[in-house]
């Protein structure tokens, strides 16, 4: 519930100040969000398995952020950024669909 | 003297574990008893009693080298549970040992100078203070339960080597682990619920003062990331409307945008150029075929004229021929050409006409007129002829010529020049059925 509210604080502080991205970070912004959803939805499925942990949660979060826009970058340089983008995305997304599968196994139990 | 939340980090008294206790007790006891600060940094408040003295052990109490408390806690509360120093102070001083037997000795080597007995009263006396202090009676007895199963009575190495803790009361918690690793947080727990995990362990359970409640790093982090993650949501997808699609666009990708517009472009370049070559080919082949049919509509007209398939008009002159034969005629046609007549045409007084052209014959007929190709004409005839009027009529007039042979055989011939001459019989074309041109 906290965590629902403070990502709500999130939101309504992203909507009050509309802060334009810096153009350096376009290319990973949206990447780091991706990673940083996938880290939240394995926080839910931990904390529904009763196995979440505090600190494997923020270091999984920040290391999802990091790593996924260090291969953004990487890519960039060498000059394949954005098949690297679309392949960080698609491995992201598989883990979210995963960790969605098991919340709704726990929630619905179907 | 002591502050309650005098302990290093302590923010609030944790009152929750306090069962049925009085956490404010703590503090008008601490206005006047003496305080024995503790190892672990806690503070304690002593309880003399004046009756018999006592000393408040909770905790860690027994790590605290104090030198006023060496002097007084001595004597085993009524309860008699005494949690004892074993070292020689404690021997020398001649405190009592436990009544019922139960002793913890719990002072390290600091504190063995000035060892003394210290009682903790589970279920002494009302009036105790210490037993008031101490409500937690459970906690009490389990402290000194669990302090004689691992102390033995007067052990100077049990207790000597635990240092600070001497107590702890059992099945909750363990004495040597609760101080040297106090538990990191459990699964399953959310920050702000969980208590701190220094002061979750062992002392916690068995004190009733003021406990800590830091806040829990990793449970902040959570907060300031998932704060973080809805503020990068709105300002990405925000961002996301907002450009127009090459703003957001990568530099490779923009490279590659651009040079496919350039080849595009010369691409487009290269087709407008054939386009445009191609449209004049197609404009001059017009022309050149417009020309080609003017050309041929020309030469057309003009071999129309020759052979007589076409009507014609120009100057030349009008030559009346009265009381001639065909053979004068004939002569009359041929000295024409001779001098330049071009288009001729036959009228006889009946109103036939006859075109006259290369093939053209004559033939003197029964009734005194002729046939011209094979229309029978009456004279007078009237020969018109489109070509240079002075000269054909001085051709037909040098002497012995037209004029002069046809005088001599009874007719007269005579001549008109016209500006205008109009020869309008035309012939039919005659379909070559041999003859093919070469090329």
């Amino acid at each position: 519930m906290i965590a629902v509210l403070a990502l709500l604080v999130g939101v309504l502080l992203g909507i009050l100040f509309e802060p334009s991205v810096p153009p350096e970070l376009v290319p990973y912004l949206p990447i780091a969000v991706v990673a940083a959803l996938d880290a939240v939805f394995g926080g839910v499925r931990a904390k529904l398995d009763g196995i979440f942990d505090d600190k494997q949660f923020v270091v999984s979060f920040i290391s999802n952020v990091l790593v996924s826009g260090l291969i953004v970058y990487v890519g960039d340089q060498l000059g394949v950024g954005g098949q690297l983008s679309t392949g960080v995305v698609v491995v992201l997304g598989v883990r979210i669909f995963g960790n969605v599968a098991a919340i709704r196994r726990h929630l619905f139990r179907a | 003297m002591t502050d309650p939340d005098g302990t290093p980090g302590a923010s609030r008294p944790h009152d929750d574990d306090l069962p049925g206790g009085t956490p404010a007790g703590v503090a008008p006891y601490v206005e006047e008893e003496p305080t024995v600060p503790l190892a672990a940094g806690r503070v304690l408040p002593v309880f003399p009693d004046p009756d018999g003295p006592t000393v408040n052990l909770t905790g860690r109490a027994l790590a605290a080298p104090d030198g006023p408390m060496a002097d007084e806690g001595r004597t085993a509360p009524p309860a008699g549970r005494v949690l004892a120093g074993p070292d020689e102070s404690a021997a020398g001083h001649g405190r009592t040992a436990p009544p019922a037997g139960h002793a913890l000795a719990g002072a390290d080597g600091s504190a063995a100078g000035d060892e003394r007995t210290v009682s903790l009263t589970g279920r002494g006396p009302a009036d105790d203070p210490v037993v008031a202090e101490r409500d937690g009676a459970g906690a009490a007895e389990g402290l000194t339960a669990a302090g004689a199963d691992r102390v033995p009575a007067g052990g100077p190495e049990g207790a000597g080597g635990k240092g600070s803790a001497s107590a702890v009361p059992p099945g909750d918690l363990d004495l040597g682990e609760s101080v040297a690793e106090p538990r990191t947080g459990e699964p399953g727990e959310t920050s702000d619920t969980s208590p701190d995990p220094s002061i979750s362990g062992a002392a916690e359970g068995d004190l009733d003062r003021p406990r800590i409640r830091r806040p829990a790093p990793a449970g902040t982090l959570i907060w300031v990331l998932l704060a973080l993650l809805g503020f990068t949501l709105v300002v990405q997808l925000r961002s996301n409307d907002a450009d127009d699609g090459l703003a957001a666009t990568r530099q490779e990708d923009l490279v590659r945008i651009l040079s496919d517009l350039e080849s595009e472009d010369s691409r487009l370049l290269a087709q407008i150029a054939g386009l445009e070559q191609s449209k004049q080919q197609l404009n001059s082949e017009v022309g050149g075929r417009e020309a080609a049919v003017a050309e041929a509509q020309r030469r057309s007209q003009d071999l129309g004229l020759l052979a007589g398939t076409v009507a014609g008009r120009g100057p030349g002159l009008d030559i009346t021929l009265s009381d001639v034969r065909a053979s004068d005629v004939l002569n009359t046609v041929q000295e024409l050409r001779g001098a330049g007549g071009e288009v001729m045409q036959l009228n006889g007084a009946n109103g036939t006409s006859v075109r006259l052209v290369a093939s053209s014959f004559f033939v003197d007929a029964s009734g005194g007129g002729i046939i011209a190709d094979g229309e029978e004409l009456v004279g007078p005839f009237h020969l018109l002829v489109i070509g240079p009027a002075s000269t054909m009529s001085t051709a037909l007039q040098i002497p012995g010529g037209v004029v002069a042979s046809a005088k001599s055989d009874g007719g007269s011939v005579t001549m008109d020049s016209r500006s205008l001459v109009e020869v309008t019989a035309v012939r039919k074309a005659a379909a070559l059925r041999y003859a093919r041109p070469v090329s």
